[in-house]
């Protein structure tokens, strides 16, 4: 376009046109018209700046890794060796034409992340302790080892004291990073020697997020014969309805999934916020024509894309959604039936299977458990694991395959699926049945303790084997409240009936949520299924989930989409992303991980129990077991505290308990040999004598303490300890702002032993591993430098999509800092060096939990809980007891072993869910595409001496992103179930992923048999998609979803069927929410996830500070507000029984009266005075809580209750706390 | 008529989810440094709220844009030439920086250096990145974000206090009523631009190409009248070049054909970049209606139709390239003004006829089971009405259509329509007729603003020609390959090597006004230790906005800042220091 120069118009527009007419124009600019405005060809010399600014050297592709669980794939530029920023990468493979792509992945917490390459809190050099540093050197002088100099310094009272009591309080001095791995290594290498290797504990999250960091230091721990610390059960993520379910841990679809729902309902889950880089999904489908309902008790960010809006109290999402289920069982299972439904829930789920019922002391009945073909006479190996339900066409009882005693036998194989044959399952057995019994149901709305009340409400039952029986779908129906026909018992009178659980009016005196709402939601949703076939999706999130009874809560929302028939359909079902934990390759990340290809197995612990009994939690938990305990239960905790349920969990196997022996198990092994006897005899006789002790019946013993604990890609206590206080003063030795008092006599533990003083500075060595100096790494002794995700290889993968992302290094790590992996081998190679003088060849011996996916499932048929210390059965390992593995560890050659793949895949394969695989070929092309050992007593194995060889080992082992391996899990599947699953990979059998192919561009994954769902020509992933088009079993006891759960904990909580157990009530003992005393104002005190930092970490970016309000921040209510006279960004402080903390309020009419909000997670380490209370430094929103075991989740040894890593265990819950909040000095001291 | 052509953007305010990743990734590209603290190309706001600079939309304060005078004549709100120059010294249309508010800097290394002996854990605690004193937090950029004090201040939000009463009244700030949205907001490059013109310097321009307003570095002297006359205050000074700066559409990017940052990187997926094709000479004439309802439908008839072949030939005749014609043809901002008529200017009242403009949000029903009087029983009718929503009408034609609230309605309808039309597609695949006729669009036209605005494929989003006469390859070659380190202008323009003329000193390594000691190659730092890798450091550092050693950088610290005569801290640099 050519310039059109002009003699501006003088005064044409008064006032402006003098201003460009006084100016001597170029010939390149001309006036617009009027003489308004100048154009001008830009003349490409001022604006070199910019252009500068635009300049580049190169783009590498990364990520960011634990612990955001997004996985978005970034561009990093870099120019002259300096990272600048980063943008979103856009090249993702396409999800067809007709659906959004996921192009651009991120969020503003990624954007900001080059912010830490430079920043002032990077940690750049090794830091110990001053105290400790100068002991040591002092102490290595004088004796010329390090293990005896770290024994000279720990052995010593005086001198432990000395630096563990400065914990926190600065004083760090740098270290050389060969001073810092000696040390460290000498304190690992003294610690296996004296107290043996499983109080060496290592604490990392979320393997997904960058793989060969987790597995670098996982490995190490298993190597060495560590305990290794779970993460999901731990951080509240883990739903531990999933595995009582669907015997699965966790799966979900991915987020472009989202696109095929019709109707689609956010519960608990603030997506914009908590999911941003796919929020895009959620919007998007609206304009498909999705209705979107937010059910969150404050206007979030998420609700503005809702049509309606349902703001329950907070904790009670637990009552709406059975108000729901009641709707949806009215109007769609007895007003009217749908086809669509009906046959689902036949197929699919446990609801025709027939349960026994049994008699109450009182004489009433209440169910009991699943009636199974040994009850019917069958006396075949797996008869006991055999359900049964009645056909519809005979009235005859059917043994259908699928469940648990058709998975495992030899002469089974072909014979686990769901494949029904000519039966019909009954639906419930009204109209094929004359008799009907009341039975005591479960309700929590009401009653003295937290068990609640019981309820009477008729079931019709029938007698097969001597059994009255029912069945679950009858049950549920009374339940829920359904009436039908003229059945005894209690019902309510309608919808408008409030005081019978679970009707709409019910729920709105519970929630807040108006009745008539809540049941158009219901019939809306259920009607979207019935015209969509199951295209109905909740959205799950931690708002929901990380209550003490989120399980409960999560089974009436899963009740939702199982009777709805929405599990396993595209668009349907359920979505909880919280903390994801998917490793797409998971065969590779879990055996290289805890070193398969070594040993087997390693020591997994949960993290909940452990860490209640090692910071002491349970010294100041006044509250006894069986306070949960529902009237229906049987009286078995009775004089039992929660301890003591720990405590009994894992001697009988169900719950892992490392370390478990108040007794080196180096030395168990050698007193075994000593006696002549096997290990596992020698274990079982000295228990039996009570000469041998287990660590949970006295955990406060000097022996049985936790020792070292390395964290790595975790901020154990500025983010996720729960009870942090306590942390403080019983693992650390501080000072702590704690007021909480211990138990009285009469409140102690049963069998859990009460030492007079409580220890305090258990730990001898914490190390934190980071790139940046957190509150963990303030209390470290010592700090080791990490690379950041930005100068490393690895890879990750989220549930959120399809695809394995690389991080690249843009840079290399400055200064001292190094990458988890290099760090690992730098520390396997010095406690080898030190254990050729100190340990040399030793054997280990391993209490091991009954494992899900194994035939352990088998061990405790209808969940008969049985104590042999109690006198109810004999120690049997692996049956009433904890197997007991023996290792032999040989402690020169750890640092060998990290690098090399080890031989037992070559004899043992593979094995995922119980599906083995052999996996040789993949070993020998590791052994070509890695390179092998040159030399040393492993010469010849493939290589694992670098993170990228790790990254492709993972790749290598793993279905999804290795074709052949799919193929050949698909074949041992079609093997056990006898239908067909080979043409899912059909295609992509000689495909596989590489690393440099995961560097070039976002790789999508193959099928496999590894996961539940199907990627094929481009599918999105759905979970249970392959049980419900292929006729697989869930990992269950019936191998179909679960609305009963068996087990005689569950049963004594009265947690068989779906119910309503409210928040804890804290109320009672602590104050009401809502309630003014003494200036300070009773309130809930909830820790959604953050909008300012990255997931559960990170709140100290310049730029997300000042985007947000600069330093910790908690939001109340306005009428909250006004009791207490605070005006918005005034200082408050919380406190309560656990701890003290000062924030500035951020007031909003958003927030509902009586609940606070303190984002998850602010840092310690910014702008947090000291609280005024005590003059102390301010605590963060961990010193708000403590934590609290619920047994369910320790029952184990039976079914889909049984125990794995991260897949089932008491959650570290945190929602149902209260506080008191006042407005404080608004002058404030750091 | 005179054909031109510009770049423009519409942002789909129902898609964004205020999630800031447009303000940081902008910010992390052009305004991470020295002198643009407080600054955001690109900003969002959350609405109801008073936005950033605090009231900015309130002209009867700040008398940004134009109006009509009293002979209906359009003139510039911030006064003629004469007044102007008057209060050059001293102008009160000027935000101060508490207007903006007090970039806050955290201690450097007081964690990992933190002496021994402490009775607590050390703490970082704010500083000023402008003065280097301690300062509490008080403000912020996005200080509002999810209606954080909004009972407290909210109720003066322009857009509420000139609602219609009625209409405002409704607006409470209770639990109950909340509603709530978000506005990213960067440059209108607008076509009739208040700053361009309030520029005394001529610094101030709009590239004839693509219609892009820049700030010549070179010429600012940094009277800042362009401040006070924008009525969005999207210009802004460097408070260490005392010059004015801006969003600049990311031109370097734009040039190769590519989005700018913010919506190359916006997750939300709501930007849409393209080119709008108009009549210069009819912008004074639509700029000045005189019913402010008229003004939306006048900057309409501004724009030319790109499918008119008169236009396509007019462009042609004009010296457009073919590339750039066809663009205009595919333009998904085009489509989204000119022919589904859902995208909306940013307070067309302001005369300035913006370039970004805004598909409103839909809201969460306000009543759901009363006054909506719906069927409850019928489970298939599963959506509200508009004017049940949550965000009043009203407040969005405060917004967007100079108060016409049926103009904004209308839009609205249109978004719900299309979603019940596609949910009986997507559930039945029937096509429900009766809902085009009341929106006045085919079936075809729904689904292709359907497939717009949900599917929205990258290149579907985006459809940027690269720019004429040059070579987009070459450009793009040319911003791959790095001269020497750009670092070097940390200050910003007029601190480094280059375009430092308005200063005296010029010259490379003398850093400028404003840059104390901070000489780009760090050799004055000497002393133990100061090798390359301390070099890099403290450069990187100062890119990043952060104190490297104790002794060679010492950010603002520079006391930029002083009382000014109506008691309010503004920003000191004397816009006469350095001129020519």
């Amino acid at each position: 376009m050519s310039p059109h120069p002009q003699t501006p118009a003088t005064d044409s527009v008064p006032g402006v046109a003098p201003l460009l007419a006084a100016r001597r124009f170029l010939t390149k600019e001309t006036v617009g018209d009027g003489g308004r405005t100048l154009h001008q060809i830009d003349r490409g010399s001022w604006e070199t700046f910019y252009r500068d600014r635009w300049r580049y050297d190169r783009v590498v592709r990364s990520t960011h890794g634990v612990n955001c669980t997004g996985s978005c794939s970034w561009n990093v530029f870099v120019k002259d060796d300096l990272i600048t920023w980063e943008h979103q990468a856009t090249d993702y493979p396409t999800t067809g034409p007709d659906a959004p792509d996921y192009e651009p992945r991120g969020c503003p917490r990624g954007a900001s992340f080059s912010w830490y390459e430079y920043s002032p809190s990077r940690v750049r050099h090794p830091y110990v302790r001053g105290a400790l540093a100068e002991m040591f050197r002092e102490s290595l002088e004088r004796l010329g080892d390090p293990v005896l100099a770290w024994a000279d310094i720990v052995e010593n009272p005086v001198k432990a004291q000395a630096y563990k009591s400065r914990r926190g309080r600065g004083g760090f001095v740098r270290a050389s990073w060969e001073e810092a791995i000696t040390m460290m290594a000498a304190a690992h290498v003294h610690t296996t020697k004296k107290y043996g290797p499983d109080r060496v504990v290592g604490f990392s999250p979320i393997p997904a997020m960058s793989m060969a960091s987790f597995a670098a230091g996982t490995r190490y721990h298993a190597l060495l014969g560590g305990t290794l610390l779970s993460f999901y059960d731990w951080y509240a993520d883990l739903p531990v309805a999933s595995p009582q379910i669907w015997g699965d841990q966790t799966d979900v679809p991915e987020a472009g999934d989202w696109w095929n729902s019709t109707y689609l309902m956010m519960w608990g889950s603030n997506i914009p916020v908590t999911r941003t880089p796919d929020a895009h999904f959620l919007a998007e489908a609206r304009y498909r024509g999705t209705k979107v309902v937010a059910v969150s008790p404050d206007y979030a960010d998420n609700v503005k894309f809702a049509d309606d809006w349902l703001a329950p109290h907070p904790g009670t999402d637990g009552a709406l959604a059975m108000a729901m289920g009641h709707v949806v069982l009215t109007e769609f299972f007895r007003d009217r039936q749908v086809p669509y439904f009906t046959d689902y829930v036949r197929r699919y789920t446990d609801l025709p299977f027939l349960v026994t019922l049994r008699r109450r002391d009182n004489g009433a009945w209440t169910s009991d458990r699943f009636l199974t073909a040994k009850d019917l006479g069958d006396e075949d190996q797996g008869a006991a694991h055999r359900t049964v339900f009645l056909d519809e066409r005979t009235g005859e009882p059917v043994v259908p395959n699928g469940s648990l005693g058709f998975r495992y036998g030899e002469r089974d194989a072909g014979r686990w699926n769901l494949d029904l044959g000519e039966a019909v399952p009954a639906l419930g057995l009204l109209g094929t049945t004359e008799e009907a019994v009341e039975v005591e149901l479960a309700r929590f709305d009401v009653g003295d303790t937290e068990g609640g009340a019981v309820m009477r409400r008729g079931v019709p039952v029938t007698r097969i084997g001597g059994h009255l029986v029912t069945t679950v779908f009858d049950l549920l129906m009374a339940q829920y409240g359904v009436r039908r026909g003229d059945l005894p018992g209690s019902w309510p009178n309608g919808y408008d009936d409030a005081e019978e659980p679970n009707t709409p009016a019910w729920q709105e005196r519970v929630t807040g949520v108006p009745a008539a709402l809540a049941a158009r939601i219901a019939r809306e949703f259920a009607r979207n299924a019935e015209r969509s076939r199951g295209r109905s999706l909740i959205v799950l999130g931690a708002g929901a989930n990380q209550w003490f009874h989120s399980d409960m809560t999560y089974r009436a929302f899963i009740s939702l989409v199982l009777l709805t028939g929405c599990q396993g359909v595209n668009g349907g079902g359920w979505a909880h992303y919280v903390g994801q934990e998917k490793a797409r390759p998971l065969t590779g990340q879990q055996h290289m991980s805890f070193a398969f290809d070594w040993q087997r197995p390693m020591r997994h612990q949960a993290a909940t129990p452990y860490w209640y009994l090692h910071t002491d939690q349970w010294r100041y938990e006044r509250v006894p077991a069986d306070e949960l305990a529902s009237p229906l239960g049987t009286g078995r905790f009775a004089g039992m505290t929660f301890a003591d349920t720990v405590a009994a969990a894992q001697r009988m196997g169900w719950s892992p308990g490392h370390p478990a022996f108040d007794r080196n198990p180096l030395d168990l092994t050698d007193e075994a040999a000593a006696a002549g006897r096997t290990v596992q005899e020698h274990i079982v006789e000295e228990l039996k004598a009570g000469r041998l002790g287990a660590v949970a019946d006295d955990p406060d013993d000097p022996a049985n303490f936790p020792r070292c604990l390395t964290l790595w890609r975790a901020n154990l206590l500025g983010s996720s300890g729960k009870g942090n206080e306590y942390f403080m003063r019983h693992l650390l030795g501080v000072d702590s702002l704690a007021r909480a008092e211990e138990c009285e006599p009469g409140e102690r533990p049963r069998d859990v032993a009460w030492r007079a003083e409580a220890p305090t500075g258990k730990l001898d060595l914490l190390t934190a591993i980071d790139f940046r100096m957190t509150n963990t790494g303030l209390h470290a002794d010592l700090v080791l430098p990490a690379a950041t995700w930005y100068e490393k290889h690895d890879i990750s993968t989220t549930d959120m999509h399809p695809f394995v992302h690389a991080f690249s290094p843009a840079v290399e790590p400055p200064s001292d800092a190094h990458t988890d992996y290099d760090t690992f081998l730098a520390l396997a190679d010095r406690v080898s060096e030190l254990a050729a003088v100190h340990l040399g060849v030793r054997r280990d011996v391993l209490a091991v939990p009954l494992q899900h996916d194994t035939p352990d499932e088998l061990a405790t048929p209808g969940g008969r809980a049985r104590d042999w210390k109690a006198g109810e059965c004999e120690p049997v390992p692996g049956v009433t007891m904890p197997k007991l593995v023996e290792i032999e560890r040989d402690y020169t050659l750890i640092g060998a072993k990290m690098r090399a793949v080890g031989p037992l895949l070559d004899t043992l394969g593979t094995t995922t869910k119980a599906i083995t695989v052999d996996v040789t070929p993949e070993i020998a092309y590791l052994a070509e595409r890695n390179g092998v050992v040159a030399d040393g007593p492993f010469a010849g194995r493939p290589s694992l001496a670098t993170a990228d060889r790790m990254c492709e080992a993972i790749l290598a082992l793993s279905g999804t992103t290795n074709g052949r391996v799919a193929a050949a899990g698909f074949a041992a599947l079609e093997a056990r179930t006898g239908q067909p699953f080979a043409d899912l990979i059909e295609g992509h059998e000689d495909d596989h992923i590489t690393y440099p192919d995961t560097q070039a561009a976002p790789q999508p994954v193959f099928t496999s048999p590894e996961w539940s769902g199907s990627e094929k020509g481009g599918r999105r992933y759905s979970p249970f998609t392959l049980n419900v088009e292929r006729s697989k079993p869930w990992h269950t006891l019936t191998g179909r979803q679960h609305f009963f759960v068996e087990h005689d904990w569950v049963a004594e909580l009265g947690e068989q069927l779906p119910a309503f157990r409210p928040p804890l009530n804290m109320a009672r003992h602590f104050g009401r929410p809502g309630e003014v005393v003494d200036g300070g104002v009773t309130v809930r005190f909830l820790t959604p996830h953050a909008k300012w930092s990255i997931h559960s970490m990170y709140h100290d970016n310049e730029l997300m500070l000042a985007l947000s309000r600069g330093g910790p921040v908690i939001w109340m209510s306005v009428e909250d507000a006004a009791k207490i006279g605070v005006r918005d960004n005034e200082w408050i402080e919380a406190h309560n029984r656990n701890g003290v903390v000062v924030a500035r309020a951020v007031v909003s009419h958003r927030m509902p009266e009586g609940t606070v909000f303190q984002y998850h997670s602010p840092e310690r380490t910014v702008n947090v005075p000291k609280a005024e209370r005590n003059g102390r430094r301010g605590g963060y929103h961990n010193s708000m809580t403590r934590l609290l075991v619920k047994p369910t989740h320790l029952a184990g040894g039976h079914a889909q209750l049984t125990y794995a890593f991260n897949y089932y265990g008491p959650i570290g819950s945190q929602r149902d706390e209260i506080t008191v909040i006042r407005r404080r000095s608004q002058e404030v001291e750091y | 008529m005179r054909i031109r052509a510009q770049v423009a953007m519409v942002m789909n305010l129902d898609k964004c989810i205020g999630c800031h990743t447009c303000s940081v990734t902008c910010k992390q590209t052009w305004t991470n440094r020295e002198g643009t603290e407080y600054v955001w190309f690109n900003n969002v706001e959350t609405k109801p709220g008073i936005g950033y600079p605090k009231h900015y939309e309130d002209q009867d304060r700040w008398h940004g844009g134009w109006r009509l005078d009293r002979k209906g004549r359009l003139v510039l709100r911030s006064g003629g030439r004469m007044k102007r120059l008057s209060r050059i010294f001293a102008n009160p249309d000027l935000p101060s920086i508490d207007d903006y508010y007090e970039p806050a800097t955290f201690d450097k290394d007081i964690l990992v250096g933190a002496p021994a002996g402490l009775k607590d854990t050390p703490v970082k605690r704010p500083y000023s990145a402008l003065t280097g004193e301690p300062m509490a937090v008080e403000w912020g950029a996005n200080w509002e974000d999810g209606l954080g004090g909004a009972h407290e201040r909210a109720d003066r939000d322009p857009n509420i206090t000139r609602m219609p009463a009625e209409a405002a009244a409704k607006v409470r700030f209770e639990f109950e009523k909340t509603f709530m949205f978000h506005l990213p907001r960067i440059c209108e490059h607008c076509l009739n631009p208040a700053c361009v013109s309030a520029c005394p310097s001529g610094a101030m321009y709009k590239r004839e190409e693509d219609g892009i307003v820049l700030v010549d570095q070179d010429r600012c002297r940094g009277w800042r009248m362009c401040v006070s006359a924008c009525p969005y205050k999207k210009v802004y000074v460097n408070h260490a070049t005392g010059k004015a700066e801006k969003c600049t559409f990311c031109f370097p990017r734009i040039e190769a054909g590519q989005p700018t940052i913010c919506s190359e990187t916006c997750v939300g997926r709501l930007r849409y970049l393209g080119i709008v094709l108009y009549d210069e000479d009819a912008v004074l004439a639509a700029a000045s209606v005189p019913d402010e309802h008229d003004l939306l439908d006048a900057q309409r008839e501004v724009f030319l139709d790109p499918h008119d072949p008169a236009v396509r030939r007019a462009a042609r005749d004009a010296g457009m390239p073919e590339e750039w014609v066809e663009a205009a043809r595919l333009s998904p901002v085009w489509r989204l003004i000119g022919e589904y008529r859902i995208a909306l200017p940013l307070h067309p009242e302001y005369r300035t006829l913006p370039m970004v403009w805004y598909v409103p949000p839909l809201s969460p029903v306000l009543d759901a089971t009363g006054a909506a009087g719906r069927d409850d029983t019928d489970a298939d009718d599963v959506f509200h009405t508009i004017r049940d929503l949550r965000i009043p009408v009203e407040y969005l034609a405060e917004l967007f259509t100079a108060g016409d609230a049926d103009a904004a309605a209308g839009v609205l309808m249109k978004l719900a329509a299309m979603r019940s039309y596609m949910r009986a597609r997507t559930l039945d695949g029937t096509v429900a007729e009766e809902l085009l006729d009341g929106i006045g669009m085919t079936a075809e036209q729904v689904e292709s603003m359907y497939r717009l605005l949900a599917i929205a494929k990258y290149d579907e989003r985006y459809v940027i020609p690269t720019a004429y006469s040059r070579d987009a390859a070459a450009l793009e070659a040319q911003a791959a390959a790095s001269g020497g380190c750009s670092l070097d202008c940390e200050g910003g323009p007029g601190m480094g090597g280059s375009g430092a003329a308005g200063f005296g000193a010029g010259g490379s390594g003398a850093g400028g006004p404003g840059a104390g000691g901070s000489g780009t190659d760090g050799s004055g730092a000497g002393g133990p230790g100061a090798g390359d890798v301390e070099r890099v450091r403290a450069v990187t550092e100062r890119f990043h906005l952060v104190e490297g050693g104790a002794d060679d950088v010492h950010v603002g610290r520079q006391g930029l800042t002083t009382r000014r005569p109506d008691g309010r801290t503004g920003l000191t640099i004397d816009p006469l220091r350095d001129r020519s």
